[in-house]
């Protein structure tokens, strides 16, 4: 009999697939951004709460395979806490590194939370300036 | 563990094993070694085999030749052919529904001066023969057609493809693989000059398959050397892997009836529970012409290898069309995006991320299919849960 307990992701890609942290929608974010993977089709939709600088909270919805939706939830938990500067810093890289790699055709999967997270906070400075020319 | 991805692969029959063992011990003769005991009790084994592919497709024995597998069997046909009647003219006509391996020789075809067409398919999947005749040009010396997909599980009209290519007067090639011993396919009124055949898709071992070649027809060879398999395919055989070809064969032809009975049962059951518990959920193929135990579908929102992953974590092993379930390098960009299969039969790619094919085998059981009808709704409706474009629909809705 097969083992079957071997699986094609890291333990932490299967237990981020498995039960993702921060799902779902946030009606009052302060940013969102929507990107597809041109390679694949997948679909990320990234909400976050800023104050004073700093994500408070992040939330998001994945259209797409394993390493699409846990390197979506890696990438919400990575962000969370952190400033701007700090969060405009992370690489899909550093997300898939964090869940104990990913296989090599995968990571074209990982680019998609890098540039959710980059679409995210350009949506952030578009609402800035909106508010100020409201205001 | 629920196996449901037979079309991947088949566990070998214990009685196919238990032909072949003598083989891996006492019979290591090698069959060309005619002049003593050893090496003629190993020829007599490859000779019985010839014999039981050929009585499982009905066709003469000095017309199999044993192959690697199907892939082998595939590009033995597809360049041997070429090579040996590209003198009559280098058009060659493809269904766009190939595998790889019948895919991949055209392209090499065609980087050596071939031209090739492809022949669409209709949204269930089929070939028309009209269409294949409206392809075929004064040049045409080979056409290539499968005879059943692995992924949509569609079953092609090759009686009527035939007839037309025959009329023509080109060659009509059939990759077998995924049809040959699961459903009955005989020579003699098929209408095709060679046709391909995969040991492990029907209970036999890994590693040997054949091609069936019209005793009429000769074909350059991939592999040269002393001149095993009449030259066609040099090399000491697999005495093994074909003996349990022969076997796999012989029970096949036994009892491919009966198998047929038992997995439409099953096929029935898997079908009307997912139509009636699944929303936004397509079939894709021929709901009648298909391989029998093989459902294949695609549901909106939700990603095909997602579906997989959670569908293992239930302890159900099945297949997917997605782009990312597959670590295919395409030949270009777009094959990654969707399959070519679901492409050739119009799913709309922004929706749709890859199908999921339950391919069952003679071993399913009903209560199998129940567990398989029990879990999808859930995974489902998980993955619905997460994704930004259900959210999307159920707001359009409302």
């Amino acid at each position: 009999m097969a083992d079957t307990t071997r699986q094609p992701y890291s333990a932490k890609v299967m237990e981020h697939f498995m039960n993702p942290h921060n799902v779902g929608e946030m009606p009052d974010a302060d940013a969102v951004g929507t990107v597809g993977n041109p390679v694949c089709g997948d679909v990320l939709r990234l909400f976050l709460k800023i104050k004073d600088g700093v994500v408070t909270d992040a939330k998001f919805q994945t259209f797409g395979c394993g390493a699409a939706i846990a390197t979506s939830s890696m990438a919400t938990e990575m962000i969370k806490g952190k400033t701007l500067d700090e969060v405009r810093k992370i690489t899909n890289e550093a997300v898939a590194e964090a869940l104990d790699g990913l296989p090599a055709v995968k990571m074209h999967c990982s680019v998609l939370a890098q540039e959710g997270i980059e679409a995210a906070l350009k949506n952030y400075e578009e609402n800035q300036r909106g508010k100020k020319a409201e205001g | 563990m629920i196996f449901f991805d037979h079309i991947s692969t088949t566990p070998m029959d214990p009685r196919v094993m238990a032909a072949m063992l003598p083989y891996f011990g006492n019979y290591y003769g090698n069959p060309s070694s005619h002049i003593h005991a050893m090496g003629i009790q190993a020829d007599e084994g490859v000779q019985k085999a010839r014999g039981q592919v050929a009585a499982l497709i009905n066709c003469s024995p000095e017309e199999i030749l044993f192959t690697s597998g199907g892939t082998e069997a595939n590009n033995l046909a597809l360049k041997g052919l070429a090579a040996a009647y590209g003198g009559r003219g280098k058009h060659l006509v493809i269904s766009e529904i190939e595998h790889f391996s019948v895919l991949n020789p055209a392209f090499t075809l065609q980087n050596q001066g071939w031209e090739v067409t492809k022949v669409p398919v209709n949204p269930c999947g089929r070939v028309e023969p009209e269409d294949v005749r409206k392809a075929l040009r004064s040049d045409t010396s080979l056409v290539s057609v499968l005879l059943a997909n692995s992924e949509i599980g569609t079953i092609q009209p090759i009686l009527e493809i035939a007839k037309v290519v025959k009329d023509h007067g080109a060659l009509m090639f059939v990759d077998g693989v995924a049809a040959c011993g699961n459903i009955p396919v005989d020579m003699q009124t098929l209408g095709a000059d060679a046709v391909s055949l995969s040991a492990h898709n029907y209970y036999g071992p890994k590693g040997v398959g054949a091609l069936f070649l019209r005793k009429e027809l000769t074909l350059e060879p991939l592999m040269e050397g002393g001149f095993q398999e009449r030259g066609y395919r040099s090399g000491t055989e697999n005495v093994p892997g074909i003996v349990g070809m022969g076997r796999a064969s012989e029970l096949s032809r036994e009892e491919v009836g009966q198998r047929s009975e038992h997995l439409k049962a099953l096929q029935k059951k898997l079908w009307e529970g997912l139509e009636k518990n699944i929303e936004h959920l397509h079939f894709t193929g021929h709901p009648r012409e298909r391989l029998p135990g093989h459902v294949s579908f695609w549901v909106e929102f939700a990603e095909g290898e997602s579906l997989l992953l959670f569908l293992s974590q239930h302890g159900v092993m099945a297949a997917s069309g997605s782009a990312c379930a597959s670590n295919l390098k395409g030949r270009d960009e777009d094959d990654l995006v969707i399959s070519h299969v679901l492409k050739a039969v119009g799913v709309p790619t922004d929706i749709c991320q890859g199908s999921i094919t339950f391919s069952m085998g003679k071993d399913n059981t009903l209560e199998e299919v129940e567990h398989v009808l029990s879990v999808m709704p859930k995974i489902v409706e998980r993955l619905w849960a997460m994704s930004p474009m259900y959210a999307d629909y159920l707001k359009q809705k409302h």
